[in-house]
C-alpha cells in the first residue's frame, strides 16, 4: 500500500539537501563572521505566546496548527511554531534578558495551514534577530547581512524594497480600513475606486504614490510634500536610505512592501530576485515589551530557504563521491568481509569516502574499485586506467594515499 | 444512484417533518417523536433518507456522504470556521429554528467585553461550539484565553466556572431568563438546506430542490429547551466549600436514590424538573447539574472537587489526557453498561479476529469507526492494529451510521435491544462501566473525605 506524504509538505532528496546544507552553511558562516550566535527554539510552543504578542492577525492565527497536548485538559492549546521571530523573543526573555545586544540567528521550520495545496504548509527560514540595538545603523547592518548572504549564494540583481511601519500607519489613518489599504497598496483598482468614492483627494494622492518607486532620500521628502499627513513618521527610514546609498546598496522605496506582519514598528525591508521574494524583515521595538514588560528594541529578518532553493536550479553540489572508494568482497566469507571492513575503517580514518559493495552499487560513482579475494585486494584507478593486483590491505591503503 | 438526504433529529425534527409533509415528500416514519433512522419516501423512491444528530449533518454533507441535508446554520459555521471548505453550499434558509449564537456572561457578574479583552488573566470560555469560541477569542485579540468544550448545559458554568459562554438561544430575553447577559453575537441558528457542491454540480436533484423553493420561508422561532432553570449563583466558593457535579439524563434517577439512601436531602434535583444548582443538605457543599461526559475535564480543571459520572467517560478522558489528575474515588455500582465493538449483521465477521482477517485479506481496505467515545475508539483500533482507520466522532444516534456511513461502531449497551432492532451485532466487549465518583488527585479541600463517607453509606445501605 502506497501512502503519500501529507498535503503541502515536500520531501528533500539528496540533491535538495545538498542545496539546503549549502545555503545553511553560507548563512551560518556570514552570521558567525558578523558576531551572531546560533539558537534553536522548540517546534511546539503555547498558542498563548502568539496571542499574547497581539501582533499576528486573527487570520494568521486562524491558520496555525494548534491542538490540545496530552496534558491539555486545561484547554491550553499548543501550536507548531507559525513564526520564527516571536519564539526567539520568548527565548530572549527567558534566558538572555539583559544581554545587550543579543545577536542571534537560527535555521528553523515554520508551519501554517495553506488550503489550496499549491503552497507549502511547512517552510524553512534562516533568521536573524538583533535584540537590544535601536537606530538606523542596526537596521542597515541587517539589510547588508541579508544581501551579503544572497550575494554569496550567487544571486545578482537583488532588489531591496524598503518601507516603514509609520508610513503604513499614517496611510491607514487616512484610509480608515486596513483591508482596504492592503488592497489599494497591492494595486487593486476597485479598492482605489472605493477610496475615490469617499475621499477623492486622498485617492489621487494614493494613486500618485503607488505609481512612484523611489531610490533616494529625496524621494521620501517628495512623498512628505505630496501627502503631508505622513508627517515625520519615517525620519529613521531617511537615515537608512542615506547610509544604504553611501554603502552602494541598491534599493527601492516601495510602500506596499510594508504590509503583512503587524509587529513591525519602524523600517521594513524585503528582498526580491527574479520576481521571487527571498526574505524580509524589519524593526519590531514593541514586541519584547509586549511579551515581557521589558523595554528592549529589536529588529530582524528571515530568508526563505524554499524560495532560494527553487531559484538555485543550476546549483551543482561538490561531487565528493567521485573521489570515493568502492570495496567489493568476492566470496562473502567471514574472513573476506572482515578484511574489507578493516580496510574500509582505515580509509575512513584517513579521510577517504569508502563504502562496501553489497552487490548493487553503481561503480561509475567511484574513482577506485577494490576487489577483495580472501585478504588480498585488486585495485583499479578508473581515472587513470591503472590496475594493481594482489595487494595486502596495507599496500592497498598506501597506493590510495599516493594517488589521491 | 440514489439521491441521499440527511435529516435532523431533535429540536428541528418536528418542523422539518412538517415542511417535508407540506412539500409532498411523503416520508413514512419521520415526525416529531419518531425514532426511525431510515424513513422512506413514497413520492421519491430514488431518495435515500437518513436521520442524524443535527451536529453530524454538516460533516456528512462536507465529506460527500450525503447530497443534501437540513441542519442549523450554527453547526455549519462551527465546522467551517475550523475546517474551511467550499464543499458545503448553503442553499436556503428554511424559516424555522431562528435563533442566535450569543457570547454571554453571567448576569450576576456583568462584565463588559472591553474589560474582558483588556484583562491580563486567563479568560475561560465554555461552549458547545469550541471552534466558534476560539475564532471569537482570536477575532477579539484576547491575549490569554482557554476554551472548555462541553456537550451541553453550557449555561450552568458562568460565573463560577467560566467567564464567557458561547451559546445558542432564541432571544436575549430567553438568555436573560437562563441567567445570562448577551455581550456579542457570534452566529445564527436558523435551519438551512445545505448541499454538497460537487454533487450539486454533477447530479440532477432539481426535482427535490424545486419542492423546497415552492415552500416560502416564514420565520418561526422554536423553543430550544424543554425546561427552564432558575438562575442563581453559588453563595460561597472559598476553599472550605466542596463543589459537587451532579449528572443530568438517565443517571439522575439512581443518583437521587443514592443520596436518599445516604440520608442526604436534596432540593431541586427531581427527575424531569432539574435546576442548575440544586441544594444538597451537607454543610459547605454546593452543587451544579452538568453532563456526565463533561465531568472529567471539569474536575481536572479544578472547577469541581467531586462528580458523579460513568467510568466510560472517565476512561475516554484519561485516554486523551494520560497525565490528567482525575481519578475514580468510589465505584457506585449502578448504571452498569458494556462498551462494545459492533458491526452490521450483514458483515461476515463474528469476532475481532474475523475483522482483522477481513482487513488483512483486503476485503475491507480501510475501516471507518463511529463513536461518541472518540478516545476509547481510537485506542481500541490502534491497539488492535485495525489500520488504516478513520474515527468518525458522533453526537448520538450512532447506531444509524452502520452500515452505510461506518463499518465499526464503539457503543455502550445495557440490554442490547437497540442493537438488535437496528440489525447490529456485538463482536467484542471492550470494557464494563458503572457510575462512579471522580475527584482530583491534587485536591486538598478538607471535607471531601466526609462527603465520601456519607455517599459510601448510601452505596452500602
Amino acid at each position: 500500500m502506497k501512502i503519500p506524504r501529507c498535503k503541502g509538505t515536500r520531501d528533500l532528496l539528496p540533491g535538495d539537501m545538498a542545496k539546503f546544507r549549502y545555503i545553511e552553511s553560507v548563512f551560518r558562516d556570514k552570521c558567525l563572521q558578523s558576531g551572531y550566535r546560533e539558537v534553536r527554539t522548540p517546534t511546539l510552543e503555547y498558542l498563548h505566546l502568539f496571542t499574547s504578542a497581539g501582533t499576528l492577525t486573527p487570520e494568521m492565527l486562524g491558520r496555525v496548527y494548534s491542538f490540545l497536548d496530552w496534558d491539555g485538559w486545561s484547554g491550553e492549546r499548543v501550536v507548531l511554531r507559525p513564526d520564527g521571530t516571536i519564539p526567539v523573543t520568548r527565548l530572549y526573555g527567558e534566558h538572555l534578558m539583559g544581554t545587550s545586544p543579543a545577536k542571534l540567528f537560527y535555521v528553523e521550520n515554520i508551519f501554517t495551514f495553506e488550503g489550496t495545496g499549491e503552497d507549502a504548509r511547512e517552510r524553512w527560514e534562516c533568521g536573524v534577530e538583533l535584540i537590544g540595538s535601536s537606530g538606523y545603523i542596526a537596521d542597515v547592518e541587517l539589510v547588508m547581512l541579508a544581501v551579503s548572504v544572497l550575494k554569496q549564494l550567487n544571486f545578482d540583481n537583488i532588489e531591496v524594497r524598503l518601507s516603514h511601519a509609520g508610513l503604513i500607519e499614517a496611510l491607514l489613518k487616512e484610509v480608515g480600513s486596513a483591508e482596504l489599504l492592503q488592497k489599494v497598496l497591492e494595486g487593486y483598482s476597485d479598492a482605489l475606486n472605493e477610496v475615490q468614492g469617499n475621499k477623492p483627494e486622498l485617492a489621487k494622492q494614493l494613486g500618485l504614490l503607488l505609481s512612484l518607486k523611489g531610490k533616494s532620500k529625496g524621494f521620501l521628502e517628495n512623498l512628505r510634500a505630496i501627502l503631508p499627513a505622513i508627517g515625520t513618521t519615517f525620519d529613521e527610514l531617511t537615515r537608512v536610505t542615506e547610509l544604504l546609498t553611501a554603502l552602494g546598496c541598491n534599493y527601492n522605496i516601495h510602500l506596499a512592501s510594508g504590509l503583512g506582519f503587524e509587529y513591525y514598528t519602524g523600517t521594513i525591508f524585503q528582498l526580491y530576485c527574479m520576481g521571487q521574494k527571498l526574505g524580509g524583515g524589519g524593526r519590531y521595538d514593541e514586541l519584547i515589551p509586549l511579551l515581557s514588560d521589558n523595554s528592549t528594541p529589536a529588529a530582524g529578518f528571515a530568508l526563505y530557504v524554499d524560495h532560494i532553493m527553487d531559484l538555485m536550479s543550476s546549483f551543482k553540489p561538490m561531487e565528493a563521491v567521485n573521489e570515493a572508494v568502492l570495496i567489493k568482497p568476492v566470496s562473502g566469507s567471514i574472513d573476506n568481509v572482515k578484511s574489507c571492513f578493516e580496510l574500509c575503517g582505515l580509509l575512513h580514518e584517513a579521510g577517504f569516502i569508502a563504502e562496501l559493495d553489497f552487490g548493487r552499487n553503481d561503480e561509475s560513482r567511484c574513482r577506485w574499485i577494490l576487489v577483495a579475494s580472501g585478504d588480498l585486494f585488486d585495485l583499479s584507478d578508473r581515472y587513470n586506467d591503472k590496475k594493481f593486483h594482489k595487494l595486502t590491505g596495507k599496500e592497498a591503503f598506501e597506493k590510495l594515499e599516493e594517488s589521491r | 444512484m440514489k439521491l441521499k438526504l440527511a435529516l435532523p433529529k431533535g429540536w428541528l425534527q418536528g418542523h422539518t417533518a412538517g415542511l417535508l409533509d407540506k412539500m409532498g415528500l411523503g416520508l413514512d416514519g419521520y415526525h416529531e417523536k419518531s425514532r426511525l433512522y431510515r424513513p422512506e419516501s413514497r413520492e421519491f423512491p430514488g431518495l435515500f433518507v437518513k436521520v442524524f444528530h443535527e451536529k453530524d449533518i454538516a460533516t456528512q454533507i462536507a465529506i460527500g456522504n450525503y447530497d443534501i441535508g437540513i441542519c442549523g446554520l450554527d453547526w455549519v459555521d462551527e465546522l467551517l470556521i475550523r475546517y474551511p471548505s467550499d464543499a458545503i453550499l448553503k442553499i436556503r434558509n428554511l424559516g424555522y429554528g431562528h435563533g442566535t449564537v450569543y457570547a454571554a456572561v453571567s448576569r450576576f457578574s456583568e462584565t463588559a467585553i472591553e474589560k474582558l479583552k483588556a484583562c491580563n488573566r486567563m479568560i475561560r470560555i465554555v461552549s458547545e461550539y469550541p471552534n466558534l469560541a476560539e475564532s471569537y477569542a482570536l477575532g477579539l485579540r484576547m491575549r490569554q484565553f482557554k476554551v472548555l468544550p462541553v456537550l451541553g448545559a453550557a449555561e450552568v458554568y458562568p460565573p463560577e466556572n467560566a467567564d464567557i459562554v458561547i451559546i445558542a438561544e432564541t432571544s436575549e430575553k430567553e438568555l436573560y431568563e437562563r441567567g445570562l447577559l448577551s455581550i456579542d453575537t457570534v452566529g445564527i441558528t436558523d435551519a438551512y438546506l445545505i448541499a454538497n457542491r460537487d454533487r450539486l454540480e454533477q447530479v440532477d436533484m432539481s426535482g427535490l430542490l424545486k419542492l423546497f423553493s415552492k415552500e416560502s420561508a416564514v420565520k418561526q422561532t422554536l423553543s430550544r429547551h424543554s425546561r427552564k432553570t432558575a438562575p442563581t449563583v453559588w453563595k460561597k466558593t472559598d476553599d472550605s466549600v466542596i463543589r459537587l457535579a451532579l449528572p443530568d439524563g438517565h443517571q439522575q434517577s439512581p443518583t437521587i436514590d443514592l443520596f436518599k439512601r445516604a440520608g442526604v436531602n436534596m432540593r431541586g434535583y427531581r427527575q424531569g424538573e432539574p435546576v442548575s444548582r440544586p441544594r444538597v443538605e451537607i454543610d459547605n457543599l454546593v452543587a451544579k447539574v452538568i453532563r456526565p461526559q463533561d465531568m472529567p475535564l471539569q474536575v481536572a480543571n479544578d472547577s469541581f472537587d467531586l462528580a458523579v459520572t460513568g467510568q466510560d467517560w472517565l476512561f475516554d478522558h484519561l485516554y486523551k489526557f494520560p497525565s490528567s489528575p482525575v481519578e475514580e474515588i468510589l465505584d457506585l455500582g449502578y448504571g452498569k453498561v458494556k462498551i462494545v465493538a459492533v458491526v452490521h449483521n450483514d458483515m461476515p465477521v463474528n469476532n475481532l479476529s474475523d475483522l482483522k482477517k477481513m482487513m488483512k485479506s483486503g476485503r475491507l481496505a480501510h475501516i471507518r469507526v463511529a463513536s461518541e467515545y472518540v478516545n476509547i475508539a481510537d485506542k481500541y483500533v490502534r491497539d488492535n492494529h485495525l489500520a488504516p482507520y478513520r474515527i468518525i466522532p458522533t453526537w448520538g444516534a450512532s447506531e444509524s451510521f452502520l452500515p452505510e456511513d461506518a463499518d465499526l461502531l464503539i457503543e455502550n449497551i445495557d440490554t442490547g435491544a437497540t442493537l438488535a432492532k437496528n440489525n447490529l451485532k456485538v463482536i467484542d466487549i471492550i470494557m464494563e462501566s458503572s457510575a462512579c465518583i471522580i475527584g482530583n488527585k491534587n485536591a486538598k479541600r478538607a471535607g471531601i473525605a466526609y462527603v465520601l463517607e456519607m455517599l459510601k453509606k448510601g452505596c452500602l445501605s
